[in-house]
């Protein structure tokens, strides 16, 4: 058996056992984390092919004739599931945590909807043409919609909803669009270098097919489709952290990535020039949702708006359309996600350590909470792409992608949202440590231990992959072609 | 020998069984020979698909008469499909029968119903092997008969009136039809499809057949409720007893559009092109209509069995929008489609039966909470509504992909907007009754259980398909595009 099929099997085999276990909590809890490790191990057994240009893959199995279901590893795909894998560990110790220091109810079925998300994440990520791309799309959607109405309250239906009907509407109306549309073009749905539909369709017909992809995969929240991030934060924030700051999201730009890499094919589409708009497309999203964070008291709110925000930097880069941009591109998938993840882990400890879920609320937390605001504060370095963090390293290249093709769109974007990223981040940082903690009548410390660890963890490699990016930028050179 | 009598006996054993039935008074035995009946006319079925997927269409002649002086039964690629489909569900719905009807109606009835459902059952049989456009309008009446009957049977007495209002329009659909097949006989002196097909073209006075072609189309269009000759089918479907309901809605208005495909296609395709009589242009107006607004209804609507019926009036328009497409492409999505949408409706109304055995009538209110007591109906709802709105993976895409395809070749892209339009009005209706059985709580004093596993089983067989043939479409797909091209008469 393939090891891509085996590494999606363990966590599904995981849930099942998840389920099995409603009655012991701890068994079920160990069983999670043994389940994340298992994925983890097995992921990272695909490297050392994929690093060496191999390309693994399954036997197709056709559904409809040209409709295949098909897995391909390829660097990016590797990239994206080495991310998600990995931080599903630190996840996993971070949710048990949560959910017993909040004495959430529904346990168990919150673990096996996690577990099968993550195979479903791991099957975008293998996903080896565009119908397998889109079938796993859908499932992700659908098995976090359970995540997201977990508390089961009219917010967290109201909630649901929108992020049913923008998520399933978009993928169902545009994305379907898109895929029938090249199928009907060119009769084939596989990821090829270069692009499937170049010299297939005129410039007007690509430009229009890369808007269908773009807003019809909702997942990567280009506005106007962002609405359901903000809504989905009702969600446990183990949920926001791993999955809306890393696996759901990052499924949206991934595919995007790729539809422009394999179907449209970046050449293709710059000798069209049927791509300029999306440049203004996101760089408008980066800077809009940027000026929304600055206004939101909620900290969650707050941090989804910056995901928008940060989501459309990958696009943003991708719209460069030049090998080195690509880089970025991808490089800022994994950047974004270990930054994201570590901010999303301190706002979770500080709900659950001192109940605040306020920005206005966190004046001296930082002298309580001296771990949990550290780490904030190294995720929110990243986030603005500050030295000795992973996020100046993706930076670096889309700034250097942009310059040497002169796209001065792009760089103004960047500087502005630079500057708006530290004007909403620092002053939590500054509040944290400096200002003087009004008087608490309920005092408390660190949130439980093992929140603290996950957190401590993701800061951690958020340094250490700024000292050595080898991997992921060995991936990502691959992805644009580059030795 | 018996081999070559198969497409007879497809017809005479459930119709000489139905009066052997009302003679045995126990209900359990009654129900037995039912089961055993229709489970021999699934295998008579199968026997008949391999048969004419191998050696091509097979004419049978009654009494040995020769056609077009005797009745002929002709089935090719689409009618085997039809016949596997009508028997496929109802060897699924009988096992699942037999608990349900017990709690639904009077035991001295229940020999009755099962005698009432055989002859539906043959009446179904024969209007998709009769190759003989009266003997069409014989076993139309022989189903539509019994199903008003069936449909009486009804747990409450809000059935008597539905029951009723089928009755009328059923009887003014059958009447219409027998009038259009009047004109054509009229005017071409023969009642056997196939020679009707030949004799068409030389005909000079087009009127009459086209009035015929009218009669029938309408007629027809009342019997599977398309859009908006649909109002009986709602009180029909919600007040029936639920496997009555399950039953008639995956095969009952799916033969009658078989009719419709076989005068479109194969009797007036090649004399009469659709586009010529502006059909297509009515066709898919009708269609679209059925799809958006009747799936609008469908999202108004509080009780459940009612919201399936209105989607099934949309989905007709699904169906039937691949007839307006005139292609290849189109027509195979239609077939599919009659096929997909059978086992999918099928699985939704035996699972609502299912909840329905506890709580009564079910409406949105009161399957508040109640995924915790009977969860594995709940996860089957979950997935036959993933088919029923057509996410990929499940049987429902694989119809809706091809129906893309054929719009899209048309150029008619506002058209593929409508199709997925219409699939995410399915999201909001099905997900008003996932909301209310994962989301909300249970009321004080919820008593729901899991249905017992004679009825879960067959349902879940359904469910399973409902994936199965997503991934898998050998059966069908590939089936449905062979009937397509027949269809459209270019050689197989």
């Amino acid at each position: 058996m393939s090891m891509m099929i085996l590494a999606m099997l363990v966590p599904l085999g995981g849930a099942v056992l998840i389920a099995l276990l409603n009655r012991a909590p701890a068994v079920r809890d160990g069983v999670t984390l043994v389940t994340a490790v298992a994925m983890f191990g097995v992921v990272i057994q695909l490297v050392p092919e994929v690093l060496s240009g191999g390309r693994p893959a399954t036997d197709p199995w056709q559904v409809l004739p040209g409709l295949e279901l098909r897995l391909v590893l390829e660097p990016l795909g590797m990239l994206f599931a080495l991310i998600a894998s990995s931080l599903w560990i630190v996840n996993s110790l971070y949710s048990i945590g949560y959910m017993r220091g909040n004495e959430e109810e529904r346990q168990t079925p919150f673990y096996v909807f996690f577990a099968i998300a993550l195979s479903a994440t791991l099957g975008i990520a293998f996903a080896g043409n565009l119908f397998t791309l889109f079938l796993f799309y859908e499932i992700l959607t659908l098995v976090t919609y359970p995540l997201v109405t977990h508390k089961r309250d009219e917010a967290a239906i109201a909630a649901g909803r929108v992020y049913l009907l923008i998520l399933v509407g978009g993928s169902l109306i545009l994305f379907m669009a898109a895929v029938a549309w090249v199928f009907m073009a060119t009769g084939n749905l596989a990821f090829v270098p270069g692009g499937t539909v170049a010299g297939v369709l005129s410039p007007l017909e690509t430009g229009l097919l890369l808007a269908l992809f773009v807003f019809g995969i909702g997942k990567a929240a280009v506005m106007p489709m962002h609405r359901w991030l903000p809504a989905a934060m009702v969600a446990p924030t183990p949920v926001s952290a791993l999955l809306h700051a890393v696996a759901v999201v990052k499924a949206g730009v991934f595919s995007i990535v790729k539809i422009v890499v394999y179907v449209i094919g970046i050449e293709n589409l710059s000798s069209l020039g049927a791509g300029e708009w999306l440049a203004y497309v996101a760089g408008g999203t980066v800077i809009l949702a940027s000026i929304i964070a600055l206004r939101q008291d909620d900290l969650k709110r707050r941090l989804a708006y910056s995901t928008i925000s940060q989501l459309s930097y990958v696009v943003l880069a991708v719209s460069v359309l030049t090998p080195l941009s690509v880089v970025g591109a991808a490089l800022h998938i994994a950047a974004h996600a270990f930054g994201k993840i570590t901010l999303f882990f301190a706002a979770g400890a500080i709900y659950t350590a001192a109940h605040k879920t306020k920005v206005s609320q966190l004046d001296g937390i930082g002298r309580r909470m001296p771990w949990t605001m550290v780490a904030f504060a190294v995720g929110a370095l990243s986030m603005i792409g500050v030295p000795p963090t992973f996020g100046f390293v993706s930076k670096w290249f889309i700034v250097s992608a942009a310059f040497a093709d002169q796209h001065f769109f792009v760089l103004a974007v960047i500087v502005l949202s630079t500057l708006l990223n530290a004007a909403y981040f620092m002053p939590i940082v500054h509040a944290a440590f400096l200002k003087p903690a009004p008087h608490d009548p309920h005092p408390h410390g660190e949130a439980p231990w093992p929140m603290v660890v996950a957190l401590t963890m993701t800061a951690t490699a958020t340094i250490l992959l700024f000292l050595l990016p080898t991997l992921p930028l060995a991936l990502a050179r691959q992805l644009a072609g580059l030795p | 020998m018996t081999l070559q009598h198969l497409p007879a006996l497809q017809v005479v054993v459930p119709l000489l069984a139905a009066p052997l039935c009302a003679l045995l008074r126990r209900p359990t035995l009654a129900w037995a020979w039912a089961t055993l009946v229709s489970w021999a006319a699934l295998v008579i079925a199968a026997l008949i698909l391999t048969q004419v997927l191998t050696t091509g269409p097979i004419s049978y002649w009654i009494g040995n008469w020769q056609p077009p002086w005797g009745i002929e039964y002709r089935i090719d690629t689409i009618s085997a499909f039809m016949l596997v489909l009508v028997t496929g569900i109802g060897a699924v719905v009988m096992p699942y029968a037999r608990v349900s009807l017990a709690a639904e109606l009077p035991a001295d009835r229940l020999p009755w119903y099962y005698t009432m459902y055989l002859l539906c059952l043959a009446g179904l049989l024969g209007m998709t092997v009769t190759g003989d456009a009266f003997n069409v309008f014989v076993f139309m009446e022989i189903a539509s008969l019994s199903s008003y009957v069936l449909i009486a049977m009804g747990p409450s007495r809000r059935a008597l009136m539905a029951a009723y209002q089928y009755l009328i329009l059923g009887t003014i659909g059958a009447t219409f039809y027998i009038i259009g097949v009047g004109f054509l006989y009229l005017m071409t002196g023969t009642l056997n499809i196939a020679d009707l097909a030949e004799r068409l073209p030389l005909v000079e006075n087009q009127r009459p057949i086209i009035v015929g072609l009218a009669f029938i189309a309408v007629g027809l269009s009342l019997k599977f409720a398309l859009f908006p000759l649909h109002f009986w089918l709602p009180g029909a479907y919600a007040y029936a007893p639920s496997a009555a309901a399950a039953f008639m809605a995956a095969t009952a208005t799916k033969v009658a559009v078989y009719l419709l495909l076989r005068f479109f296609f194969t009797v007036f395709g090649e004399a009469y092109p659709l586009p010529d009589m502006a059909i297509p242009v009515i066709w898919i107006g009708l269609s679209v209509a059925g799809m958006i607004l009747a799936s609008v209804m469908a999202i108004y609507q509080d009780d459940v069995k009612r919201m399936l019926a209105l989607s099934s009036v949309a989905q007709i328009g699904y169906i039937t929008l691949g007839i307006g497409l005139d292609s290849e492409v189109g027509l195979t999505g239609s077939v599919v489609h009659l096929f997909n949408h059978g086992i999918t409706k099928g699985a939704l109304f035996l699972l609502v039966g299912g909840i329905a055995l506890t709580t009564g009538t079910v409406t949105i209110a009161s399957l508040s909470g109640i995924a915790r007591r009977m969860p594995l109906t709940m996860a089957g709802i979950v997935i036959a509504g993933m088919s029923l709105i057509g996410i990929p993976g499940t049987a429902g895409f694989v119809s809706k992909w091809y129906l893309i395809l054929g719009a899209i070749e048309e150029g008619w892209w506002w058209l593929a907007a409508v199709i997925v339009a219409s699939s995410l009005l399915a999201v909001v209706y099905m997900g008003r009754i996932l909301e209310a059985a994962y989301l909300r709580p249970a009321p004080p004093g919820q008593e729901a259980r899991e249905m017992p596993l004679s009825m879960l089983i067959p349902a879940w067989i359904l469910v399973i398909g409902c994936v199965w043939f997503g991934l898998d479409t050998d059966l069908t797909a590939d089936i449905a595009g062979r009937a397509a091209h027949a269809l459209l008469g270019r050689a197989p």
